[in-house]
């Protein structure tokens, strides 16, 4: 689809589309993105983020993050900030993998420490980790257990031993979101998720050791307060989700909201991924307690993972996981809605704000950051391609214009189909391998997927950020050792 | 033989989209099936039929109940690590909607003997159609994965 020809140039990074563009809009929606990443947005992201933009109760502006593409309802890279009181809530807007998120872990262990045992670490964790269709974790749990878990998130895994007490503190909303009933969750969701603890998921979702070169660094300082001090340091950074318990959530809603939107709440949306219910009715907040468990048992989820990651690190270097300064540097979630509270006109007010492939990225100072990031802004981390590198990034002030919210990987920007037809995932891996990069994968064809070419330009994106006052660059991260889902 | 479905390009970027079809709605909800199974595994024809599971689902409409099918599908796969062929599929007019009866026979899922693909999350409502062609039916459906 091209460039709508109403779309007004705020400055060389936003980009607005006005209410006149379609009717039942109610804000003008923006779009964040340099102008070469514009014209490269596929099909149906302005269809799709117009919208999103007649969503009763919404505020301020739909907004698209500079790695944006077609979703369902919501494009990839949507924001939507919500009147909790007399706006709606929306499964689209949130998407089926609740909090499909982001971890970063530290390690005090340069390149030419690690490269020795690359590939023994990257087996073992794939060995620890199960990945691909169907995959069960290692933890045996009740379902009566798993309910426990989903409802206290972060928090029920440090406590049974899978991490730190400060792990909790550098994880978005401290792994947690309150108010999460395992009753509003029906029994399919917890028969899909309850053995899958532990496990990455396949498509996009992947866990990497990258290697932080000294000329990567762009800001030394705030590098130095999230934990990367050395020459080629090394760290593991993982993406997954909610598994199948999210998805089953997501669906089942997605059902309910169909059938009441219309009748029940004569609400029309232009696009039936866009089901919605107005957030203060028994459904909506049936949906917001169940997609808390969601959130929840993503955070559980990566967890697990990161315990994992140190036991093998710990096995195979012969010590403690501390020692080798395992720490966590954060936890974003990507696809959420949350009541956070910001200034909007001039006033502070909670706003229902959902974000879906976007990730939230709090300015300094802001209320919900750890002390020791107080001064820095929020820890993004932002996933490229398996070829090109990963950034670490930090929030800033200027977030305001987007509730504090930017993008979240590079975007694809090639179909799989069209991915599968030009690459061969064994001779991919071949080719990686003599980059440097050593990948283990559940999917040939899945790995050929997630080649480096089927995504934006990471660097595009992210200077995008940058140029829009959405989040800064502090560190670029290199793959060496990849997990693929 | 061909199968009586293809992928789509240039629908779904980051998922999975196709086209089946079939002389009957039944026929046309089968090919729908294996499609999705497709999408999870390289040679559908490598799924033993070891166990079975009997679906009876509604819903209002032909679309919403190709959703229902393939959603069955999409929950064995995590619930039970089921990969199931549908077949002996039945499709009824009720006075609110439809009606669908059908058996899934499949088999554990078995990374050894089974060459696989995409994990589905979910089927999506993004372009879901059921239609009727001058030579028969045809659906087009969205896969998040």
């Amino acid at each position: 689809m091209p460039i709508p020809m109403d779309v007004v140039r705020i400055s060389d990074t936003v980009w607005e589309i006005p209410v006149s563009h379609k009717p039942g809009m109610l804000v003008p929606a923006r779009i964040f993105a340099t102008e070469k990443l514009l014209s490269d947005f596929d099909d149906g992201v302005f269809e799709q983020i117009t919208n999103v933009a007649t969503l009763p109760g919404i505020v301020g502006h739909a907004c698209c993050m500079p790695d944006g593409h077609w979703g369902y309802g919501f494009p990839i890279g949507g924001l939507a900030a919500m009147d909790p009181d007399r706006g709606v809530i929306s499964p689209g807007g949130i998407g089926f993998d609740i909090n499909c998120g982001m971890r970063l872990c530290l390690t005090n262990l340069g390149y030419e420490e690690v490269k020795p045992h690359l590939r023994l670490l990257v087996d073992r964790i794939a060995g620890r980790v199960p990945a691909g269709v169907g995959a069960e974790g290692t933890l045996r749990l009740s379902r009566d257990d798993f309910r426990e878990a989903v409802e206290q998130g972060a928090r029920w895994a440090v406590k049974r031993g899978y991490g730190w007490k400060e792990d909790l503190e550098r994880t978005e909303e401290e792994g947690c979101l309150p108010g999460a009933d395992a009753s509003r969750v029906s029994e399919k969701a917890i028969d899909r998720g309850y053995r899958q603890i532990g496990t990455l998921g396949s498509g996009n979702h992947y866990l990497e050791i990258q290697v932080a070169k000294a000329e990567n660094v762009f800001d030394p300082e705030t590098a130095r307060t999230f934990g990367i001090v050395l020459p080629d340091q090394v760290v593991v950074m993982f993406h997954c989700g909610s598994r199948g318990f999210g998805h089953q959530v997501a669906t089942d809603y997605l059902r309910v909201f169909l059938a009441a939107m219309r009748s029940k709440y004569r609400i029309h949306v232009p696009d039936r991924e866009l089901a919605c219910a107005p957030f203060l009715s028994p459904e909506g907040q049936d949906y917001f307690a169940a997609m808390k468990c969601a959130v929840n048992m993503s955070f559980v989820n990566r967890q697990v993972i990161l315990h994992r990651i140190r036991e093998v690190f710990s096995e195979v270097f012969g010590k403690d996981p501390k020692d080798l300064g395992m720490r966590q540097v954060y936890d974003v979630a990507h696809n959420t809605a949350k009541i956070e509270r910001h200034v909007f006109e001039g006033t502070p007010r909670e706003l229902l704000v959902h974000r879906k492939g976007a990730t939230r990225a709090f300015g300094p100072g802001m209320p919900g950051l750890p002390e020791i990031y107080r001064k820095t802004g929020q820890p993004v981390i932002l996933g490229g391609s398996m070829e090109t590198g990963s950034y670490l990034l930090a929030g800033v002030d200027t977030g305001v214009r987007t509730f504090f919210t930017t993008a979240h990987g590079s975007g694809r920007a090639m179909s799989r189909t069209a991915a599968r037809k030009r690459y061969r995932g064994r001779q991919l891996q071949e080719q990686m391998e003599e980059r440097g990069i050593y990948v283990r994968t559940a999917s040939w064809s899945g790995l050929a997927e997630e080649a480096g070419p089927a995504y934006k330009n990471v660097d595009d994106v992210v200077s995008a950020t940058e140029r829009a006052g959405l989040s800064r660059r502090v560190v670029r991260l290199l793959p060496v050792g990849n997990v693929k889902g | 033989m061909t199968p009586p479905y293809r992928y789509l390009e240039g629908i779904a970027t980051a998922d999975v989209a196709f086209e089946a079809w079939g002389a009957t709605r039944e026929d046309a909800f089968l090919a729908a099936a294996d499609a999705t199974l497709n999408t999870m595994v390289e040679e559908i024809g490598a799924v033993a039929p070891r166990e079975r599971r009997v679906f009876s689902l509604a819903a209002g409409s032909l679309d919403l109940l190709l959703f229902e099918l393939l959603q069955e599908l999409v929950y064995h796969k995590d619930a039970d690590r089921l990969l199931l062929r549908v077949r002996d599929l039945r499709i009824e007019e009720t006075g609110t909607g439809y009606r669908l009866d059908a058996d899934a026979i499949g088999e554990t899922i078995d990374p050894g003997r089974h060459a696989l693909l995409a994990d589905v999350k979910a089927v999506t409502l993004h372009r879901l159609s059921v239609e009727k062609t001058p030579t028969g039916w045809r659906a087009v459906v969205v896969l998040d994965v």
